[in-house]
Protein backbone atom coordinates (compact mmCIF):
# COMPACT_ATOMS: atom_id res chain seq x y z
CA UNK A 1 0.00 0.00 0.00
CA UNK A 2 1.42 3.42 -0.94
CA UNK A 3 1.78 6.09 1.72
CA UNK A 4 -0.95 8.12 -0.02
CA UNK A 5 -3.48 5.31 -0.02
CA UNK A 6 -2.53 4.51 3.57
CA UNK A 7 -3.29 8.12 4.48
CA UNK A 8 -6.66 7.90 2.74
CA UNK A 9 -7.51 4.72 4.61
CA UNK A 10 -6.51 6.25 7.94
CA UNK A 11 -8.79 9.22 7.30
CA UNK A 12 -11.90 7.36 6.24
CA UNK A 13 -15.07 7.77 8.31
CA UNK A 14 -18.29 5.96 7.48
CA UNK A 15 -21.69 6.22 9.15
CA UNK A 16 -24.87 4.33 8.31
CA UNK A 17 -28.15 5.81 9.51
CA UNK A 18 -31.81 4.95 9.21
CA UNK A 19 -33.95 7.26 7.11
CA UNK A 20 -34.91 9.70 9.84
CA UNK A 21 -34.23 13.44 9.75
CA UNK A 22 -33.21 13.52 13.42
CA UNK A 23 -30.10 11.48 12.51
CA UNK A 24 -28.77 14.35 10.37
CA UNK A 25 -27.51 16.20 13.45
CA UNK A 26 -25.48 13.12 14.43
CA UNK A 27 -23.90 12.95 10.97
CA UNK A 28 -23.03 16.64 11.05
CA UNK A 29 -21.51 16.42 14.52
CA UNK A 30 -19.25 13.49 13.59
CA UNK A 31 -18.17 14.99 10.29
CA UNK A 32 -17.60 18.44 11.75
CA UNK A 33 -15.18 16.91 14.22
CA UNK A 34 -13.33 15.25 11.33
CA UNK A 35 -13.26 18.51 9.34
CA UNK A 36 -11.74 20.38 12.30
CA UNK A 37 -8.80 17.99 12.18
CA UNK A 38 -8.39 18.65 8.44
CA UNK A 39 -7.72 22.32 9.09
CA UNK A 40 -10.94 23.78 7.69
CA UNK A 41 -11.81 27.08 9.32
CA UNK A 42 -15.15 27.63 11.06
CA UNK A 43 -16.81 29.25 8.03
CA UNK A 44 -15.75 26.47 5.65
CA UNK A 45 -16.88 23.80 8.09
CA UNK A 46 -20.25 25.50 8.43
CA UNK A 47 -20.87 25.53 4.67
CA UNK A 48 -19.52 22.01 4.10
CA UNK A 49 -21.73 20.93 6.99
CA UNK A 50 -24.77 22.47 5.29
CA UNK A 51 -23.87 20.68 2.03
CA UNK A 52 -23.64 17.36 3.90
CA UNK A 53 -26.98 18.05 5.60
CA UNK A 54 -28.57 18.76 2.20
CA UNK A 55 -27.18 15.58 0.65
CA UNK A 56 -28.32 13.41 3.57
CA UNK A 57 -31.73 15.10 3.72
CA UNK A 58 -32.23 14.47 -0.01
CA UNK A 59 -31.19 10.83 0.43
CA UNK A 60 -33.73 10.39 3.25
CA UNK A 61 -36.57 12.35 1.67
CA UNK A 62 -36.27 11.91 -2.10
CA UNK A 63 -34.12 8.77 -2.21
CA UNK A 64 -35.48 6.53 0.53
CA UNK A 65 -38.86 8.29 0.73
CA UNK A 66 -38.40 8.37 4.53
CA UNK A 67 -38.77 4.58 4.68
CA UNK A 68 -37.23 3.78 8.10
CA UNK A 69 -36.19 0.34 6.86
CA UNK A 70 -33.91 1.91 4.23
CA UNK A 71 -30.47 3.16 5.12
CA UNK A 72 -28.30 6.08 4.14
CA UNK A 73 -24.53 5.63 4.09
CA UNK A 74 -22.34 8.69 4.57
CA UNK A 75 -18.60 8.47 4.06
CA UNK A 76 -15.76 10.94 4.37
CA UNK A 77 -12.49 10.02 2.66
CA UNK A 78 -9.52 12.34 2.89
CA UNK A 79 -6.78 12.72 0.32
CA UNK A 80 -3.88 15.13 0.86
CA UNK A 81 -5.56 17.88 -1.15
CA UNK A 82 -9.29 17.22 -0.80
CA UNK A 83 -12.08 15.80 1.29
CA UNK A 84 -14.55 13.57 -0.52
CA UNK A 85 -17.99 12.95 0.96
CA UNK A 86 -20.19 10.24 -0.50
CA UNK A 87 -23.85 9.83 0.38
CA UNK A 88 -25.57 6.63 -0.75
CA UNK A 89 -29.28 5.89 -0.46
CA UNK A 90 -31.39 2.88 -1.37
CA UNK A 91 -34.00 4.69 -3.43
CA UNK A 92 -35.12 4.64 -7.04
CA UNK A 93 -33.12 7.70 -8.07
CA UNK A 94 -34.30 10.86 -9.76
CA UNK A 95 -33.69 12.89 -12.86
CA UNK A 96 -31.35 15.79 -12.10
CA UNK A 97 -32.67 17.56 -15.20
CA UNK A 98 -36.09 17.85 -13.57
CA UNK A 99 -34.71 19.97 -10.74
CA UNK A 100 -35.54 23.57 -11.60
CA UNK A 101 -33.26 26.59 -11.31
CA UNK A 102 -34.10 28.17 -7.93
CA UNK A 103 -32.99 31.56 -9.27
CA UNK A 104 -35.54 31.54 -12.09
CA UNK A 105 -38.24 34.14 -11.37
CA UNK A 106 -40.99 31.49 -11.45
CA UNK A 107 -39.13 29.44 -8.80
CA UNK A 108 -37.92 32.21 -6.52
CA UNK A 109 -40.81 31.92 -4.06
CA UNK A 110 -41.18 28.16 -4.17
CA UNK A 111 -40.69 26.49 -0.79
CA UNK A 112 -38.32 23.83 -2.12
CA UNK A 113 -35.75 23.12 -4.84
CA UNK A 114 -32.70 24.87 -3.34
CA UNK A 115 -30.81 21.96 -1.79
CA UNK A 116 -28.73 20.93 -4.80
CA UNK A 117 -28.04 24.58 -5.62
CA UNK A 118 -26.63 25.12 -2.12
CA UNK A 119 -24.54 21.94 -2.37
CA UNK A 120 -23.03 23.21 -5.64
CA UNK A 121 -22.38 26.61 -4.05
CA UNK A 122 -20.62 25.29 -0.96
CA UNK A 123 -18.55 22.49 -2.50
CA UNK A 124 -15.93 22.51 -5.25
CA UNK A 125 -17.63 19.67 -7.10
CA UNK A 126 -20.70 17.49 -6.79
CA UNK A 127 -22.03 14.73 -8.97
CA UNK A 128 -24.77 12.14 -8.91
CA UNK A 129 -24.43 8.52 -10.05
CA UNK A 130 -26.42 5.34 -9.83
CA UNK A 131 -24.67 3.08 -7.31
CA UNK A 132 -23.71 -0.39 -8.65
CA UNK A 133 -25.65 -1.95 -5.76
CA UNK A 134 -28.69 0.23 -6.46
CA UNK A 135 -29.71 3.59 -5.11
CA UNK A 136 -28.19 6.99 -5.75
CA UNK A 137 -24.64 7.99 -4.87
CA UNK A 138 -23.87 11.67 -4.53
CA UNK A 139 -20.21 12.65 -4.32
CA UNK A 140 -19.16 16.00 -2.86
CA UNK A 141 -15.57 17.25 -3.10
CA UNK A 142 -13.94 20.06 -1.14
CA UNK A 143 -10.37 21.21 -1.63
CA UNK A 144 -8.40 21.36 1.59
CA UNK A 145 -6.16 24.22 2.69
CA UNK A 146 -2.53 23.41 1.98
CA UNK A 147 -0.22 23.92 4.93
CA UNK A 148 3.29 24.59 3.68
CA UNK A 149 6.26 23.25 5.65
CA UNK A 150 7.98 26.59 5.12
CA UNK A 151 5.21 28.44 6.95
CA UNK A 152 5.22 25.93 9.80
CA UNK A 153 8.96 26.16 10.32
CA UNK A 154 9.48 29.87 9.88
CA UNK A 155 10.49 31.67 13.10
CA UNK A 156 8.25 34.41 14.52
CA UNK B 1 -35.15 24.68 18.08
CA UNK B 2 -37.37 26.82 20.30
CA UNK B 3 -39.30 29.91 19.36
CA UNK B 4 -39.80 32.74 21.83
CA UNK B 5 -42.99 34.64 21.08
CA UNK B 6 -43.66 38.10 22.48
CA UNK B 7 -45.96 40.98 21.78
CA UNK B 8 -45.08 44.62 21.50
CA UNK B 9 -47.98 46.88 20.64
CA UNK B 10 -49.43 45.81 17.31
CA UNK B 11 -46.44 43.62 16.48
CA UNK B 12 -45.73 40.02 17.41
CA UNK B 13 -42.11 38.96 17.48
CA UNK B 14 -41.10 35.38 16.77
CA UNK B 15 -37.54 34.65 17.87
CA UNK B 16 -36.35 31.15 16.93
CA UNK B 17 -33.27 29.85 18.72
CA UNK B 18 -31.03 27.16 17.25
CA UNK B 19 -31.38 25.37 13.94
CA UNK B 20 -34.06 25.92 11.31
CA UNK B 21 -33.46 22.69 9.46
CA UNK B 22 -35.39 19.84 7.91
CA UNK B 23 -37.70 17.87 10.14
CA UNK B 24 -37.45 20.01 13.24
CA UNK B 25 -37.00 23.76 13.11
CA UNK B 26 -38.79 24.12 9.79
CA UNK B 27 -41.96 22.50 11.17
CA UNK B 28 -41.80 24.56 14.36
CA UNK B 29 -41.53 27.79 12.37
CA UNK B 30 -44.45 26.80 10.12
CA UNK B 31 -46.66 26.02 13.12
CA UNK B 32 -45.69 29.19 14.98
CA UNK B 33 -46.58 31.40 12.01
CA UNK B 34 -49.83 29.51 11.40
CA UNK B 35 -50.78 29.86 15.09
CA UNK B 36 -50.27 33.62 14.95
CA UNK B 37 -52.38 33.96 11.80
CA UNK B 38 -55.11 31.86 13.43
CA UNK B 39 -55.07 34.31 16.34
CA UNK B 40 -55.65 37.16 13.91
CA UNK B 41 -52.10 38.51 14.15
CA UNK B 42 -50.97 40.15 10.91
CA UNK B 43 -47.84 42.14 11.88
CA UNK B 44 -44.95 39.78 12.44
CA UNK B 45 -41.25 40.22 13.02
CA UNK B 46 -38.95 37.23 12.76
CA UNK B 47 -35.91 37.95 14.91
CA UNK B 48 -33.19 35.61 13.62
CA UNK B 49 -30.34 36.69 15.91
CA UNK B 50 -30.18 33.34 17.72
CA UNK B 51 -30.40 31.13 14.63
CA UNK B 52 -27.23 29.08 14.36
CA UNK B 53 -27.92 26.99 11.25
CA UNK B 54 -30.40 27.20 8.41
CA UNK B 55 -30.66 24.77 5.51
CA UNK B 56 -32.70 24.78 2.30
CA UNK B 57 -35.78 23.52 4.17
CA UNK B 58 -35.44 26.35 6.67
CA UNK B 59 -35.07 28.85 3.84
CA UNK B 60 -38.09 27.29 2.14
CA UNK B 61 -40.09 27.60 5.33
CA UNK B 62 -39.19 31.28 5.61
CA UNK B 63 -40.38 31.79 2.04
CA UNK B 64 -43.60 29.93 2.84
CA UNK B 65 -44.09 32.03 5.97
CA UNK B 66 -43.60 35.20 3.93
CA UNK B 67 -46.11 34.20 1.22
CA UNK B 68 -48.63 32.84 3.76
CA UNK B 69 -48.57 36.01 5.86
CA UNK B 70 -48.67 38.25 2.76
CA UNK B 71 -51.59 36.30 1.28
CA UNK B 72 -53.41 36.71 4.59
CA UNK B 73 -53.04 40.48 4.29
CA UNK B 74 -50.23 40.71 6.81
CA UNK B 75 -46.55 41.59 6.85
CA UNK B 76 -43.57 39.47 7.88
CA UNK B 77 -40.33 41.36 8.42
CA UNK B 78 -36.93 39.98 9.34
CA UNK B 79 -34.63 41.41 12.00
CA UNK B 80 -31.11 40.86 13.32
CA UNK B 81 -29.97 38.44 10.65
CA UNK B 82 -26.68 36.65 11.40
CA UNK B 83 -24.16 36.92 8.56
CA UNK B 84 -24.57 33.25 7.63
CA UNK B 85 -28.32 33.69 7.21
CA UNK B 86 -27.71 36.79 5.07
CA UNK B 87 -25.23 34.81 2.96
CA UNK B 88 -27.57 31.89 2.34
CA UNK B 89 -30.48 34.19 1.44
CA UNK B 90 -28.25 36.20 -0.90
CA UNK B 91 -27.15 33.10 -2.78
CA UNK B 92 -30.70 32.37 -3.81
CA UNK B 93 -31.58 36.04 -4.33
CA UNK B 94 -34.11 35.98 -1.51
CA UNK B 95 -32.57 38.76 0.54
CA UNK B 96 -34.29 41.25 -1.78
CA UNK B 97 -37.65 39.50 -1.35
CA UNK B 98 -37.78 39.98 2.41
CA UNK B 99 -37.91 43.28 4.24
CA UNK B 100 -34.91 43.11 6.57
CA UNK B 101 -33.87 45.29 9.49
CA UNK B 102 -30.64 45.48 11.46
CA UNK B 103 -32.38 45.37 14.81
CA UNK B 104 -35.65 44.10 16.23
CA UNK B 105 -36.42 47.66 17.36
CA UNK B 106 -36.10 48.95 13.79
CA UNK B 107 -38.38 46.20 12.52
CA UNK B 108 -41.02 46.91 15.17
CA UNK B 109 -40.88 50.64 14.54
CA UNK B 110 -41.37 50.06 10.80
CA UNK B 111 -44.98 49.04 11.50
CA UNK B 112 -45.92 52.35 13.11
Amino acid sequence: MSSESAQIEESRVRIIIGSRFEHIDLVQTVFDDALVRLGLDEDSRHWVGIAIREAVANAIKHGNQQDPDKEVGVELAVAPDQAVIRVHDQGEGFDLEEVGDPLAPENLLKPNGRGIFYMRSFMDEIHYDRHPDGGTLVTLRKKLPQISDETEESPE
Amino acid sequence: MKIDIRQEGIVTILAPRGKITIGAGDVALREAVRDQLDLGIRNLVLNLSEVTTIDSSGVGEMVSAYTTVTNAGGKLRLASLPQKVIDILQMTQLIAVFETFETERDAIDSFS
